[in-house]
């Protein structure tokens, strides 16, 4: 038990632990009115993996539908609300689940923390952000719609204004668009609240804000511009519904509103949320690549540094995507800066990752082969997104398919590699039971290949002239064979899905016992048992470095000598 | 409707297979003609105006600079994988721990740095070079109209309106003419977009974008409207025919005349006349004043109609006004449910607006 004597001031508690399962019922009424942060996290993540199996059959039948030129599969009406769904799926219902599940989890144990700083609020914002997501599905059945495929909105993830408004989007579909994500997003605000009070009040003895590991700065980063972000969305949504409810005329062009005011209000949220999506799949990356390269992170400070500027200047590059609305030359010029100037700070972080890997012993399990193939795509994707950012150039590729490849390879190639890549490492955490590596290797490496047959190929009908949001195109101009290698794609990463699906459940009840460290790694929450005990941490731990197993290991050569 | 694709040559595979059984158990009521399908890619390496050309020297700029940045940080990366991977799993030893490096850190931030003001001055000397072009007097200036789900294209100067397919006059060294655009919408946001002369360029209701090309190749370039407007934002397919001054000044002039009255079907006007048709069409010294749809005064000018969802022919005419879902779903030209005697009758009359 807790003896302060002990390093880390007694934290490691490897008591075992006898736990009483009620019945079934019982269990399931512990899940629902629960308030500790693990279980909420873990309901999170479920979540954001149901509902990657439903945007990834939307996918699917999106990719079943241009396959061919000209083909039937999917009627427009149809085709229209299930692209619309799976961007919005992915965003707002997937990955913005996923990442506040993960920081959920993770930032108590790895401050030394029992729970959030506000455990009520965040049951709440749990379960605003999952009625958000079942608000939005039932769009599918609430009623047969106008045009006999359902009231599921048809009006692309951004939503341009006045496709919106009443006159041009009838009946509920869009209503239902709007309120769910104004539901969704007071549930993330509240999460965003309860980790930015988290980090700065509930961190152990000795943590410091620069004792701090990267994972916890990233989500106090992200947790920052989710206050900022959220909030324009929010209040366009609102100002969308008044529109259509109340007479307004924010965005009503018939009356006189403006529609580029609404491209302003859904970008200056829209830009910050790819980096809000992906600062948290850095932060994996942050953990993982060290522990797996047997090397401290390799420029701690410049790291914090870049993860903020990359916070700061995100939020001022909004407007890239506004490069064909008709801006005068001042302004765009200002945004090609702003954007490019984004690329140096990200240009850092991967720096640092190679030069923590440089001279490392690097162990290829898993989880570091996701972190690094996360790496050279993201690299690949930043690349592409300087392109975009070349203003002329920009008229031509925006909204064509290059755009959406390249948004798929920073959102697929960083999110959907680094969080399985989390998936992986943290498991035998969360569980106590190792997932399958073997398992693991087939995941990755038929993910891998699917992944670029699908995103990599998908640039090229961009570059040919290829629209995006086309439910159809026409024969002879040269996409043909290219949306079918990119559909092929998607079906291999499908079947990468289906196996990591099967891995996390097969692995539950058969995995190995995992222990409380099994990666040998260095930060706070490897002190405890797996899964962790509802409290966390028998005693409050005291830390004097950045890595404080590293120097329960290595006594005679403790990090807290260099900081 | 299938056998479209199949009997082109294409690689048989097992996914193709599957493919067409999973589309044939989703196979949909409706299909569409394909019988004006234009073999063109609208690639936008290659560029057929001043705008375009300088679009793509600067794209190829960007190109080379982002590519040496990946070999060479790729470079590094499969170097670091190679090298520093361990090689006895047996071998519990830690390598020794480096924290980080002023210098090395300083290097790998300035560089990126100056890379980025370098990309930054190119692309705004382009930028403005573009954008605040000014226009020649001698310019040819027409208004492009995005509607749901067709281009009307209007040209002040000379008095008359068409759709879907725009003209322009060529641009040569020895007699440079430049085709100024102003961008406007009609209900919602749509994007104008022919990638061989421009980029794109959104048109938007309640404001006015413009865009200019100095064509420098005859012929037929293909575009679509690239911004999501609707149902049938696919099918929002446009045309630029670039034209010698000569045939463009030709085109013009009979673009300019009133509609042909041919007495020859005169019981095809009266009953074009007598239906809704002329709510929202125009046809020129006639009763059809609309101005929802697309003018019709040279209709048989045109290669295309729906926007280029259908070829411009008696039989694809009869299929459009009979049934236009069957065309072009969720089109906002209804079916007027006339008898097959009066589509034939209509169709006679609209063959003869040339």
């Amino acid at each position: 038990m807790a003896d302060s004597t002990l390093p880390i001031g007694g934290a490691i508690d490897l008591t075992p632990q006898s736990e009483v399962y009620g019945t079934w019922l019982e269990q399931v009424h512990d899940w629902v009115v629960t308030a500790d942060h693990k279980k909420i996290g873990l309901m999170y993540m479920a979540y954001a993996l149901i509902f990657l199996l439903v945007g990834g059959v939307e996918a699917i039948l999106l990719r079943i539908q241009l396959a061919v030129p000209h083909n039937n599969f999917l009627s427009p009406e149809v085709f229209n609300r299930i692209f619309t769904m799976h961007g919005t799926t992915m965003v707002f219902l997937m990955g913005m689940p996923l990442i506040i599940g993960f920081g959920n989890y993770l930032v108590p144990l790895m401050i030394g923390a029992r729970d959030m700083a506000f455990p009520r609020l965040n049951a709440f914002s749990f379960w605003m952000t999952s009625l958000g997501g079942l608000f939005l599905y039932y769009s599918f059945i609430g009623g047969v719609g106008l045009q006999g495929a359902g009231s599921a909105p048809d009006v692309t993830w951004w939503a341009y204004a006045p496709l919106t408004e009443r006159a041009f989007s009838r009946g509920h579909s869009t209503d239902y668009w709007a309120l769910a994500l104004i539901i969704s997003g007071f549930g993330t605000i509240g999460a965003a609240v309860n980790i930015i009070a988290t980090t700065l009040c509930m961190r152990c003895k000795g943590m410091t804000l620069f004792r701090m590991p990267l994972l916890v700065w990233l989500n106090l980063v992200v947790a920052g511009m989710i206050l900022i972000t959220i909030s324009p969305l929010t209040a366009a949504q609102i100002m969308l519904v008044i529109d259509r409810y109340l007479g307004g005329h924010f965005f009503d062009s018939q009356a006189g509103g403006s529609p580029v005011v609404w491209n302003h209000f859904f970008w200056i949220f829209g830009h910050p949320e790819v980096y809000v999506l992906v600062l948290p799949a850095f932060a994996i990356a942050n953990e993982i690549i060290p522990v797996f390269s047997r090397k401290a992170i390799f420029g701690y400070p410049a790291m914090v540094a870049a993860s903020v500027g990359i916070g700061l200047i995100s939020l001022s590059v909004w407007a890239h995507h506004m490069f064909t609305v008709g801006m005068n030359s001042a302004s765009n010029a200002f945004f090609v800066l702003s954007t490019g100037m984004v690329g140096v700070p990200t240009g850092i972080k991967i720096f640092n990752w190679l030069a923590t890997m440089w001279g490392g012993k690097i162990r290829f399990a898993t989880p570091m082969l996701f972190c690094n193939a996360f790496l050279i795509q993201f690299l690949f994707a930043g690349l592409t997104g300087i392109m975009l950012s070349v203003a002329p150039w920009n008229w031509q590729l925006h909204n064509s398919y290059f755009v959406v490849a390249h948004f798929h390879y920073v959102l697929v190639g960083a999110i959907v590699f680094c969080f399985p890549g989390g998936f992986y490492y943290w498991y035998p955490k969360m569980t106590g039971r190792m997932l399958d590596e073997r398992l693991g290797k087939w995941h990755f490496w038929l993910f891998v290949v699917g992944f670029h047959m699908t995103f990599d190929f998908m640039h090229v009908p961009g570059l040919l002239g290829m629209p995006r949001s086309i439910y159809t195109y026409e024969p002879g101009r040269g996409w043909d064979g290219w949306n079918m290698i990119v559909s092929i794609g998607g079906a291999v990463q499908a079947v990468a899905t289906l196996i990591f699906v099967y891995n996390l459940v097969h692995s539950y009840f058969k995995g190995a016992e995992a222990g409380p460290d099994p990666w040998d790694a260095w930060t706070l929450e490897w002190t405890t048992t797996s899964p962790p005990p509802a409290y966390n941490f028998a005693s409050e731990p005291v830390v004097s470095s950045r890595r404080p197993l590293w120097d329960l290991k290595h006594p005679e050569d403790p990090d807290s000598r260099y900081e | 409707m299938f056998g479209g694709w199949l009997q082109r040559k294409v690689p048989g595979s097992a996914a193709y297979a599957l493919l067409l059984l999973l589309t044939r158990a989703g196979h949909a009521a409706w299909a569409a003609p394909t019988d004006n399908i234009v073999y063109q890619t609208p690639s936008i390496f290659d560029p057929h105006s001043g705008p375009a050309q300088l679009i793509h020297h600067l794209s190829l700029f960007v190109i080379e600079i982002t590519g040496a940045i990946f070999i060479v940080v790729a470079s590094l990366w499969v170097y670091v994988v190679l090298r520093f991977r361990q090689r006895d799993p047996s071998d519990d030893s830690e390598p020794p721990q480096v924290y980080g490096s002023t210098q090395i850190e300083l290097a790998w931030t300035v560089i990126p740095i100056l890379i980025v003001v370098v990309l930054f001055l190119t692309t705004a000397r382009i930028l403005f070079a573009i954008q605040d072009q000014k226009m020649p007097p001698t310019a040819i200036n027409a208004d492009v109209v995005g509607h749901q789900f067709w281009w009307e294209f209007r040209y002040p100067k000379y008095g008359f309106t068409t759709a879907g397919e725009l003209h322009v006059p060529l641009s040569t060294e020895q007699a440079p003419m430049t085709t100024s655009l102003r961008l406007l919408s009609a209900d919602v946001d749509h994007s104008f977009w022919v990638p061989a002369l421009f980029g794109k360029i959104d048109s938007i209701p309640n404001r006015v974008n413009s865009m200019w090309f100095t064509p420098d190749k005859a012929g037929m370039f293909v575009g679509q409207c690239a911004q999501f407007c609707g149902v049938e934002h696919a099918k929002m397919l446009l045309r630029v025919y670039v034209q010698t001054p000569e045939d463009f000044a030709a085109w013009v002039k009979n673009q300019q005349q009133p509609a042909v009255q041919d007495p020859a079907v005169a019981d095809g006007r009266q009953v074009f006349e007598s239906q809704a048709c002329i709510s929202c069409h125009v046809v020129r010294g006639t009763a059809a004043q609309g101005r929802f749809g697309p003018d019709l005064t040279h209709l048989m000018s045109r290669d295309t109609i729906a926007s280029g969802a259908s070829a411009n022919t008696a039989a694809d005419l009869k299929l459009w006004i009979k049934d236009p879902d069957y065309v072009k779903p969720g089109s906002l030209m209804p079916a007027m449910q006339l008898s097959d005697d009066q589509i034939d009758k209509i169709v006679a009359y609209l063959t003869t607006l040339k």
